[in-house]
């Protein structure tokens, strides 16, 4: 008979080879779903991997990887600290909400004052924003024992329903004929998160995200909290013994989470989305915890999981519009990508085994 | 001679590198209270396990009533009429009485019938029980009793008990007792595994002692002493201790009446220790596991903050201090459990290092962590205690027992701690590596450390300890001088004889 | 603001309505946790069970079918769960995630040629003359079957697991897996037959709101209410009838928030909105500072170890 048994090292080369293989298996069988589509696989592939990169129109789509990416990157390197420790961020997209109602808030009360500082603090204000949001959670898990998961992500839709009461009240635009939605802080130059390089995609959200990621590599691998988190996550009661202060840990992990989220927020929608309006959020905040896992909670692995989800979804559209292939298959394909990393995983903590085991 | 009812020939059960049960041969007749009476590791979870259809043995024989008995699985020996009742209960917390003992039955009646025959049960016998009480609210000898009407109503011949007292209070051990007595004067034998002497002398009829997985004798505990029974228990190689107290130092830690909460329903209340611990000298704390060895050493690690006052060290009250900043002030510690608790599983021997060596051995510089520097801490340790691994990139669960807990004493003693409390030093250990181990311990107190060491190896404890006080249910005896102390004194503390009022008949 | 506008027994009568996606969903999602296994997925199974209801009930003309095929579409989606979690010992969030994620991508591309097309519909239950009683009819006896079996399911559930072995054997599993096991019990077993129970009926719930409450097909239509059937679960400690007073709290402040919106009411609708969630914390709040309430084994992984 077959058995799962446990390794007695973990494998380093599954480590590195699981993501790899997950891909590999998810363009076999996304091929087949295509086909199954009427498209032709090796095209649909071709167009969604190579085409964004090194296609005709690349210099035009390059530019978007960084663009789609960073906020991805930036969420989720804040997920994964707590994911490590397990510790359950599910509700970044809440906020990454705050973080732009807060960042726009302080642009918008500025308005149409000019001045250099405006955008410093509109990303402080940013970055408080997800925090406090992520605290809720944090402090409730930590005085009554109560369950992050369920908390932090009914705060999204505490944060949806803010997000539209804005557009449509508070920060409504005097001069929009009407519209729901802010002021377009993309007009207004102090508050605008300008590409720092013309053409390039990389605006202050993209030197963040690259900046989080080596801040994450640092915490993790050379500093005592980054420590904490991965004996946390490996033995509780080894990290007890270590003298790990639990509910520091949960609160710097949310804070953290939230942080980031908060920032990804302020720079999207003062850079690339402009305005705030009620559908401003597009589910950065979950297809970040998919990041994450593809990432295997691993700062440089996020970056690469990163840049990989941002390739699909631009390939995708390119493919929508190019060989008609459907938007929903390019969630469904992300969808099979999560869904092989996990099962390939299994085979980085455990082999398989042919015989009899004895009871002991 | 009328047929035993069960009977054990020539039994042996082997694992790799150890034989638990070596030619082991018992009988026990109808309404028999046979004692099985041996030290951790003797062998009687192994043997019970083969009666109970857990194992197969590799050789011998067991009948059943002259019928040749070999159970493939728990079903089977249930069956025939062997009911157990485990030391870990397996209950559901959430669930009353009746469905617990409906899930660990074969085909239980409706919840209705079934309640009427657990509140039979339960009366006739003499354990107060209601069925539908939600378990989870039970004390530890409440929680017993369900366990033990599970096995009641199968209608067992033999009754197999796993060290049921270690959990009750005494009140509780009284009722266990008048309801093992009514079931043999019924008939049903009952094969009581304990190493608590005196409630073997008042319980049963006859015992058989094990000894490195060999049966070392037979007695009837009524006509045998307890000193004698401690004898074959601890084997007669007991050395009476060498080693001369040591002149005494001044008084590093001092426990005062020292509480301590269960922390959980299996876990162990500390009541009122109290002990004044100085430079130079090896306190030794034997008793059977279970018996708050773990919650003392958390209460001294700073995993468990203590009350005011009840933890001084140095003249400083460190109660409500943690791990770290007990560790700065020189008190480390090295729990039982290696893997998980004393090192991460999934980390390397470098990473393990860091987990304890951080503060003392420099590594933590402003939050930044030294890895080369925590590299060759660990490398070190490797080395001085001999470390069988591919080396410190290896991962904790990759080394076996005895090596990784060489790499977990290692670690501490090299810190060089100022008190040094460990929790049973050389457990699964070889000789030689065992030797080593003490000798460093003793090293340590020669440097002036003051050092507690508990530990179920009473030679152990003999051979290095100054003084000796044992642990049971939460109490510390008096400390007393390990020179002198007579075998049987040591297997009266350890067995709890003080303060067992109430099992005699 | 015209409150007249508001017909009070239509306003009751519509909670219905509303309710019914979420009683299906998370009674199973109820059962599913009562076995230790938290399955985030719940929108994912829901939208799979929309699409796939839709569709037969479009091609065969028959409703019934069409929830028949919608629970089996989820059962179907939640064994791809139940694999990753039970036999490759996968992170039970990551997992439900992957799972939304995939229904959610899968039923768009599913549900590509059916967007705009109206579906069969399914008439209400006939009682007769019962139907003309004031207040009362009007209410309660004007719905769909579904509707009805929705209330049945809870009761059913409710009963099974308090007066059956399976039911008590499942709730042990969720309590204790390890002596579940020792005791013999296939704890894998049982939770994947759970996992599939609860995925059909997500499923169900799922094709009522795109077979009757819309009723159309569109993209992403559940918006979010499988996370709400999970909320729910919490909200109503896991008892059958709380979860009923739940999903008709929930329901109830949908059809208020729709209504008062009708009735060109001043209060901001979006908090309005918000309170339902606000208030499950505030429960889940109280709920966690008494621990008895959740199954102990929820979301740890099972790896029999003998």
């Amino acid at each position: 008979m077959i058995a799962l048994e446990k390794r007695p090292e973990p494998s380093r080369t599954f480590s590195l080879a699981a993501p790899l293989l997950a891909v590999l298996a998810t363009m076999l069988f996304g091929g087949l779903l295509f086909a199954l589509l009427g498209k032709d696989p090796l095209e649909a592939i071709r167009t969604i991997f190579w085409e964004p990169l090194f296609g005709e129109f690349a210099f035009f789509y390059r530019p978007q990887l960084l663009i789609k990416g960073a906020p991805l990157v930036l969420i989720a390197i804040g997920l994964s600290l707590g994911f490590k420790a397990g510790i359950w961020n599910i509700g970044a997209e809440g906020q990454y909400i705050m973080g732009a109602l807060f960042g726009a808030g302080v642009g918008l009360a500025f308005y149409p004052m000019e001045s250099v500082f405006i955008f410093p603090l509109m990303v402080l204000a940013g970055a408080f924003g997800g925090w406090i949001w992520a605290m809720i959670p944090a402090v409730l898990k930590v005085k009554f024992g109560t369950n992050e998961i369920l908390v932090s992500l009914m705060l999204v839709y505490v944060a949806e329903q803010f997000l539209a009461s804005m557009s449509l009240g508070l920060m409504k635009n005097p001069e929009g004929f009407g519209f729901p939605g802010s002021r377009n802080l993309q007009q207004y130059a102090s508050a605008h998160n300008a590409e720092l390089i013309t053409g390039s995609g990389m605006h202050w959200g993209v030197v963040a995200a690259f900046i989080a990621v080596i801040f994450g590599y640092v915490l993790l691998a050379r500093h005592r909290l980054g420590f904490a988190i991965r004996v946390t996550g490996d033995a509780p009661r080894a990290a007890a013994f270590s003298g790990v202060n639990p509910a520091r840990l949960v609160l710097f992990c949310l804070g953290m989470s939230g942080l980031l989220a908060g920032l990804a927020g302020v720079f999207e929608v003062s850079g690339p989305a402009g305005q705030v309006t009620i559908d401003f959020n597009v589910g950065y905040g979950f297809t970040a915890i998919i990041v994450a896992f593809l990432g295997r909670l691993n700062p440089v692995g996020i970056l690469l999981a990163g840049g990989l989800m941002a390739l699909t979804y631009i390939g995708g559209d390119i493919a929508q519009s190019k060989l008609g292939l459907p938007a929903a298959a390019i969630q469904v394909f992300q969808g099979m990508l999560l869904f092989f990393l996990l099962a390939f995983d299994l085979f980085t903590n455990y082999r398989l085994r042919l015989g009899r085991t004895e009871v002991a | 001679m009328t047929q035993p009812l069960l009977s054990l020939n020539a039994l042996t059960k082997a694992y790799p590198g150890v034989v638990a049960n070596d030619d082991v041969s018992l009988s026990i007749a109808a309404g028999e209270v046979h004692a099985l009476l041996g030290e951790n590791g003797a062998g009687k979870s192994t043997l019970v396990k083969m009666i109970y259809g857990l194992v197969r043995p590799d050789s011998g024989q067991m009948h059943m009533n002259g019928a040749p008995f070999t159970p493939s699985e728990p079903r089977a020996a249930r069956a025939a009429g062997v009911g157990m009742v485990f030391q870990h209960f397996s209950l559901f917390d959430a669930l009353s009485v009746a469905e617990n003992i409906a899930l660990g039955m074969e085909n239980a009646p409706k919840l209705s019938e079934l309640s009427a025959r657990i509140s039979a049960v339960s009366e006739a016998y003499g354990l107060p029980l209601s069925p539908d009480r939600i378990v989870g609210d039970l004390s530890a000898g409440e929680r017993q009793r369900v366990e033990i009407i599970r096995c009641l109503l199968q209608e067992p011949k033999l009754l197999i008990m796993d060290e049921p007292t270690s959990v009750l209070t005494p009140q509780e051990v009284e009722i266990l007792f008048k309801t093992l007595r009514k079931l043999s004067a019924e008939g049903t034998a009952i094969l009581y595994i304990s190493h608590k002497l005196e409630e073997i002398r008042t319980l049963c009829d006859n015992a058989t002692i094990l000894r490195l997985g060999k049966v070392v004798g037979h007695c009837m505990p009524r006509e045998t002493t307890a000193r004698e029974m401690a004898e074959l228990m601890v084997g007669k190689l007991l050395q009476t201790p060498t080693r001369a107290a040591q002149p005494a130092g001044e008084v590093l830690l001092s426990l005062t009446g020292l509480r301590a909460k269960a922390p959980n329903t299996f876990g162990m209340a500390l009541k009122d220790i109290s002990l004044e611990l100085r430079a130079g000298e090896i306190l030794g704390i034997g008793g059977v596991a279970g018996n708050g060895q773990d919650e003392l050493l958390a209460a001294l690690s700073g995993e468990r903050p203590a009350g005011r006052g009840m933890v001084v060290l140095k003249g400083e009250d460190i109660g409500p201090l943690g791990p770290t900043a007990r560790r700065a002030r020189g008190l480390l510690t090295a729990p039982e459990e290696r893997m998980g608790h004393a090192a991460a599983p999934d980390m390397s021997l470098t990473e393990n290092a860091m987990l304890t060596g951080a503060l003392r051995q420099g590594l933590d510089k402003g939050g930044f962590l030294n890895w080369p520097a925590a590299r060759q801490f660990a490398e070190d340790v490797i080395k001085q205690f001999d470390v069988r691994t591919p080396g410190p990139h290896a991962a904790a669960r990759s080394l076996s027992g005895g090596n990784l807990q060489k790499f977990v004493i290692g670690r501490e003693v090299m810190q060089r701690p100022e008190v040094f409390v460990v929790n049973q030093p050389t457990w699964g250990v070889d000789a030689s590596a065992a030797a080593a181990i003490r000798q460093a311990l003793l090293d340590l107190a020669q440097n002036g450390a003051a050092l507690i060491v508990i530990s179920q190896d009473l030679d152990e404890l003999m051979e290095i300890s100054d003084r000796f006080a044992a642990l049971n249910e939460g109490r510390l005896s008096d400390p007393r001088p390990a020179q002198g102390i007579t075998v049987e004194e040591i297997g009266l503390m350890m067995g709890g004889a003080h303060g067992m009022e109430v099992a005699h008949v | 603001m015209d409150l007249s506008a508001i017909n009070p027994i239509l306003f009751i009568a519509g909670f219905f309505v509303a309710a019914t996606p979420l009683i299906f969903a998370a009674v199973g999602e109820l059962v599913v946790e009562k076995t230790g296994v938290l399955n985030l997925g719940v929108e994912g199974m829901m939208i799979i069970g929309a699409i796939c209801g839709f569709a037969t009930a479009v091609e065969t003309g028959s409703p019934l079918l069409g929830f028949a095929a919608a629970a089996v579409g989820g059962a179907v989606l939640s064994l791809l769960f139940a694999f990753l979690t039970q036999v490759m010992l996968a992170n039970q969030v990551a997992s439900g995630l992957a799972l939304t994620l995939f229904g959610l991508g899968f039923s768009a591309l599913l549900g590509q040629s059916y967007v705009g097309v109206k579906p069969p519909r399914l008439a209400d239950v006939d009682f007769g003359s019962l139907a003309e009683i004031p207040i009362f009819g009007p209410i309660i006896l004007s719905h769909d079957l579904i509707v009805y079996l929705g209330l049945a399911l809870v009761v059913a559930v409710w009963a099974v697991l308090k007066y059956t072995r399976i039911g008590l054997v499942l709730r042990a599993v969720g309590e204790n897996h390890d002596a579940a096991h020792a005791l013999g019990y296939k704890v894998v077993r049982i939770r994947t037959l759970a996992i599939m129970f609860g995925g059909a009926c997500a499923g169900v719930g799922g094709a009522y709101i795109s077979l009757i409450r819309v009723p159309q097909w569109t993209e992403g239509m559940t918006a979010g209410i499988g996370w709400i059937a999970l909320a729910l679960v919490v909200f109503a400690s896991w008892k059958p009838f709380r979860l009923l007073l739940g999903a008709y709290l929930f329901g109830g402040l949908v059809q208020l928030q729709l209504n008062l919106q009708g009735a060109g009411v001043a209060i901001p609708v979006e908090y309005l909105a918000m309170s339902p969630y606000v208030i499950t914390i505030v429960v889940l709040v109280f709920l966690s500072r008494d621990k008895g309430a959740a199954p102990a084994s929820l979301g740890r992984i099972f790896h029999a170890s003998s």
